[in-house]
């Protein structure tokens, strides 16, 4: 049961594995993007990216497009960090079937 | 065993997050398919004017008529410019048709940041390529109009392979070699133009949707 332990408990949703997914192929990618990707409302998908900024996963920056604002997420060293233990983790879990 | 399965589904999850938030991976494999016959029609038509006047080893005379027009509207008004211009927005259209239709069915916006991003690197080579054989037709060397085109675009398609489907490189080298045979055989581009645009786009198209789209349609 040590295999459970590996995985992290932050990634336990859907939601957030697939942010972070996202963010660990692209530079940046902004909210709008996100919520179209995940097709989720604002205000779930805001959570979550709370809850990553939190654990210091995710970066923030706010920034303008004319007068609209623009806020953009990318990924910290820690979070690259904590998903690939996770995705090592995940690849142990199925390989213990065999 | 329930831990295992949502580890399997996890991975998918990433997987699938990773190739929607960076490909635009809508493109049907049809749309290359309908591309391909516009463009066999064209080259079809237009060898039909070439003969018309004079056979394909006149292919320098016709071709300079063509770009030799006196005013823009006797360009406009030649026949050889027309049918490039039908095969071209035929060609445009029912690719597009397909396309669309295929990130309906996906529930994937068509215009997204992945196709944005997918848009302005073909463009780059493209329009770098357009300029370029402008000023082939405003020289004269005519003859190398055709071969630039495939080796142009060739490049766009070889670009865009890292924001689509990873496929669409293979056509992309087939152009660019196609088009660098044709510089020593030219006077003939227009079996080359129907080879590179025509053929080679069907051939794609078919193994495209064979690959990707048969399995979806099924299910």
């Amino acid at each position: 049961m040590n295999l459970i332990e590996n995985l992290n408990k932050i990634f336990d949703s859907r939601i957030r594995l697939g942010i972070m997914s996202a963010l660990m192929v692209n530079d940046e990618v902004n909210f709008n993007e996100l919520k179209e990707l995940l097709s989720i409302t604002d205000g779930n998908l805001a959570s979550h990216l709370k809850t990553l900024e939190e654990s210091a996963y995710v970066k923030v920056q706010k920034g303008f497009i004319g007068r609209k604002t623009n806020t953009t997420y990318s990924i910290t060293k820690a979070g690259e960090k904590a998903f690939k233990t996770h995705l090592t983790a995940l690849e142990k879990m199925i390989g213990s079937i065999k | 065993m329930n831990e295992q399965q949502q580890s399997l589904q996890d991975i998918q999850q990433i997987k699938q997050m990773m190739e929607r938030s960076s490909r635009f991976i809508s493109l049907s494999g049809l749309s290359g398919v309908a591309a391909g016959a516009c463009a066999l029609v064209g080259a079809w038509f237009a060898n039909g004017v070439i003969e018309a006047s004079g056979g394909t080893s006149n292919y320098r005379a016709v071709v300079s008529r063509t770009f030799a027009s006196e005013t823009v509207l006797d360009f406009l008004d030649h026949k050889l410019f027309q049918i490039a211009l039908c095969t071209f927005f035929a060609a445009l259209l029912s690719a597009f048709a397909f396309t669309y239709l295929r990130s309906k069915k996906n529930n994937i916006p068509m215009w997204g940041y992945s196709s944005k991003r997918l848009l302005i690197n073909v463009a780059v080579p493209m329009i770098a390529g357009g300029i370029y054989i402008f000023r082939e037709m405003q020289l004269g060397t005519y003859e190398l109009i055709a071969p630039g085109c495939l080796i142009f675009y060739g490049l766009a398609l070889v670009n865009a392979s890292k924001y689509t489907l990873s496929e669409v490189r293979y056509l992309g080298y087939c152009q660019i070699l196609l088009g660098i045979i044709n510089c020593w055989f030219v006077g003939d581009g227009i079996y080359f133009w129907a080879i590179g645009f025509g053929l080679l786009h069907i051939v794609y198209g078919v193994v495209m949707w064979y690959r990707y789209e048969r399995v979806a349609e099924k299910n």
